[in-house]
C-alpha cells in the first residue's frame, strides 16, 4: 500500500502540466521525482496532496482514493511543500502544536511527539525562536518535522534541499533515508546527485509525461551504454593523435577538449589498454588516462534536453 | 469543529503577536471616543440625552473601515506566501478554515467592543438610559459586523494582495452600508422597497433604537453565510483553474 498514480492529467488552460502520469510504488520505498523546472514535479505531487484536483485519472495513497477520501488521503500524507512555506510570526514550537492539532495527534501524545520531532530534527535549541528569525536550514527542519510529526505512512516532500549549504543537504539527505527505512517517501529534486544517493527508485519527468522508471542502478545501466575515457597525450606536434586514437581497437568515438580526448567505447570493450600500447609504440608520454564516471547526469541530460518529441523519449524509456 | 476552534486561536494569537490587533484596536477605539465624547457638535454633550446612539452611529461607520483592514491579510497573505497550501492540505475542510478565521476576527471586533462597555457605564450614571437599546445597538454592531467580516474574508480570498482584498472588501460592503439606502429613494416603488430591505444601515438604526426584528436576523445571517461560502467555494476553485 504506497501510492498508486493511474493517467493523472492536469491542464492548465491549453497547457499540459501533467500528462497521462500512471505509476505504482510500495511501502518502504524512497522515489526521487526527477524533472528540469516546469516538468510537472509540484503539479503531480499538489494532486498527490489533494491540493489540486486532476483534470483526469486518479490516485489511491495507502488504498484511500483522492477523489472518494481526500480527508483520509491527507491524514496518512506529511507534505513538505516546495520552498517551505511556514507561518514566519510563530514560534517553534506553536507552529508544531498548531501542526499536531491540525492532523488531530490526539491530546495526549502530542507533547511526546513533538520532543521526538525535535530530537529527530535537532530542533531542540531553536524550539522558542520564531521560525522567521531560523536559517534556511532549520526551517526546512522545522517543515519536515511538521510533516513528520502525525506518523504519516506517506511522506511527499518537494524539493527538499533547496537553497541549503552542502552541510545541511548532507543532513537532510541523511534524515530522509533514515525515515525511508519504514516510509513510502516520494521526493522531487532537479540535482540529480541527491536522487542517485538518496533515492532507490527514479521516475523522470518532462514536459508533463514519465519519460523514465525504475530503480536507480537499473537506470544507469540501462542508459549509460559503454565506458569512457579521458586520455592526454604528450606527442610532438605534427602527430596525428586523433587518427591513431580512433583507429584503437574498441574506440568508437573520440572528441577533443581542451588539449584532451574523450573515448567512448564500443560496449563490452575496455581499450585502456590498447591506449597504452599505441603511446608506447610511438613514444608518446601518456600523461591522463582516466576512466569517466557516467552518473544519472548524462541519462537525465540524454532524456530531457534532446528536442525530441515527447513519444520518442518514452518509447526509448521503456 | 476542532479544526475551526484550532485555526481561530491561532489568527487571533496572531493578531496579538503582531501589531495588528493593537494599532487597530487603538485607531477604532481612538475614532469612535472622539466622537462620541469630545467631537463637540453632535457628541453626547451636546445632545444631552443619556444615549449611546451616537455612539452607534459612529461605530457604524468605523467597523466599516476597520473590519476590511482585519480581515484583508487572513488569506490574501497565506495565498501569496504559500502557507495556504500547507493549511490546506491538512486533514482539515476548506469551510472549516473559513470559519475559523471568520469566528476570530469577528472575535476581535466583539473585544474592542467589550472595550467600549464603560461609555455605556458612565452615561448610565448620567442619566436614565434606555438599557434595551443599548444592549440591542450592541447586538446590531455585532451583526452588521459578522456580515462584513464575512465580505472581507471572501474578498481576501480572491487575491493575493492585502490592498487589493481591502478595496473590494469596501467596495461590496459599501453596497449594503450606502448605496442601497440611496437607492431607496430614489427607485420606483416595488424596486424601491426591495432596495430598502437589502440596506443594512435601515436593519441597523432599527436595531440601535432597540427593535430586533426577525426579518433583519434573518437577512444579517444569510449575508453571512453567503460571504463564508463565497470565500469557501472561491478556496476550492484552486482546483479548477
Amino acid at each position: 500500500m504506497g501510492i498508486t498514480a493511474s493517467n493523472l492529467t492536469k491542464v492548465y488552460g491549453t497547457q499540459k502540466a501533467v500528462d497521462d502520469v500512471s505509476f505504482e510504488m510500495n511501502t518502504g520505498e524512497v522515489l526521487g521525482f526527477l524533472g528540469p523546472n516546469g516538468a510537472g514535479k509540484t503539479t503531480t505531487m499538489r494532486i498527490l496532496t489533494c491540493y489540486l484536483d486532476p483534470t483526469a485519472g486518479t490516485a489511491t495513497l495507502d488504498g484511500y482514493d483522492i477523489h472518494d477520501h481526500p480527508e483520509e488521503v491527507r491524514r496518512r500524507i506529511g507534505y513538505l511543500p516546495e520552498d517551505t512555506p511556514l507561518y514566519a510570526d510563530m514560534p517553534v514550537i506553536d507552529y508544531l502544536r498548531l501542526s499536531a492539532d491540525l492532523q488531530s495527534v490526539p491530546e495526549a501524545d502530542v507533547d511526546d511527539r513533538i520532543q521526538e520531532m525535535m530530537d529527530v530534527c535537532g530542533l531542540g535549541p531553536e524550539r522558542h525562536k520564531r521560525i522567521g528569525e531560523l536559517s534556511k536550514g532549520f526551517q526546512q527542519r522545522v517543515g519536515l518535522a511538521q510533516a513528520l510529526l502525525h506518523d504519516p505512512p506517506v511522506l511527499i516532500l518537494d524539493e527538499p534541499t533547496t537553497g541549503l549549504d552542502p552541510n545541511q543537504i548532507a543532513e537532510i539527505r541523511e534524515l530522509i533515508k533514515e525515515i525511508g527505512q519504514e516510509k513510502t517517501v516520494m521526493l522531487s529534486s532537479h540535482i540529480l546527485k541527491e536522487v542517485e544517493m538518496t533515492c532507490d527508485r527514479i521516475l523522470i519527468i518532462d514536459q508533463g509525461r514519465i519519460v523514465a522508471d525504475g530503480a536507480t542502478e537499473e537506470l544507469q545501466q540501462q542508459f549509460m551504454g559503454g565506458t569512457r575515457l579521458r586520455v592526454t597525450v604528450d606527442a610532438p606536434g605534427d602527430a596525428d593523435v586523433d587518427g591513431a586514437l580512433e583507429n584503437v581497437e574498441g574506440v568508437a568515438s573520440v572528441q577533443r577538449s581542451n588539449g584532451s580526448y574523450e573515448l567512448s567505447a564500443a560496449s563490452d570493450v575496455e581499450p585502456a589498454a590498447n591506449v597504452f600500447h599505441l603511446c608506447a609504440d610511438r613514444g608518446w608520454v601518456l600523461t591522463e588516462l582516466t576512466p569517466i564516471e557516467s552518473s544519472l547526469e548524462d541519462v537525465f541530460r540524454d532524456l530531457t534536453e534532446t528536442p525530441d518529441t515527447p513519444e520518442e523519449m518514452s518509447s526509448r524509456a521503456t | 469543529m476542532h479544526a475551526v476552534w484550532t485555526i481561530c486561536k491561532r489568527e487571533v494569537n496572531a493578531f496579538f503577536d503582531s501589531l495588528t490587533a493593537y494599532v487597530l484596536l487603538v485607531i477604532f477605539l481612538g475614532l469612535s471616543g472622539t466622537f462620541t465624547w469630545l467631537f463637540g457638535q453632535g457628541d453626547i454633550f451636546f445632545v444631552g440625552e443619556a444615549s449611546l446612539d451616537i455612539f452607534f452611529q459612529v461605530s457604524f461607520w468605523t467597523l466599516f473601515f476597520f473590519i476590511p483592514a482585519v480581515t484583508m491579510g487572513m488569506i490574501a497573505e497565506e495565498r501569496r506566501s504559500g502557507t495556504l497550501e500547507l493549511l490546506v492540505t491538512k486533514p482539515v475542510d476548506d469551510l472549516e478554515i473559513v470559519t475559523g478565521k471568520w469566528l476570530a476576527a469577528w472575535g476581535l471586533v466583539a473585544i474592542a467592543l467589550v472595550f467600549t462597555l464603560p461609555y455605556y457605564v458612565t452615561v448610565a450614571q448620567l442619566g436614565p438610559i434606555d438599557h434595551g437599546a443599548t444592549i440591542s445597538g450592541y447586538l446590531g454592531l455585532l451583526f452588521i459586523s459578522a456580515v462584513y467580516v464575512s465580505i472581507g474574508l471572501f474578498a481576501s480570498s480572491l487575491t493575493g494582495n492585502q490592498i487589493v482584498a481591502f478595496l473590494l472588501s469596501l467596495f461590496i460592503a459599501v453596497f449594503l452600508h450606502l448605496l442601497f439606502g440611496q437607492m431607496a429613494s430614489v427607485l420606483p416603488a416595488p424596486l424601491a422597497n426591495v432596495a430598502e430591505f437589502l440596506d443594512l444601515q435601515g436593519h441597523f438604526q432599527t436595531m440601535s433604537r432597540g427593535v430586533i426584528d426577525a426579518a433583519s436576523v434573518l437577512y444579517v445571517v444569510t449575508l453571512t453565510l453567503v460571504g463564508l461560502l463565497a470565500a469557501t467555494v472561491s478556496l476550492k476553485s484552486r482546483s479548477w483553474s
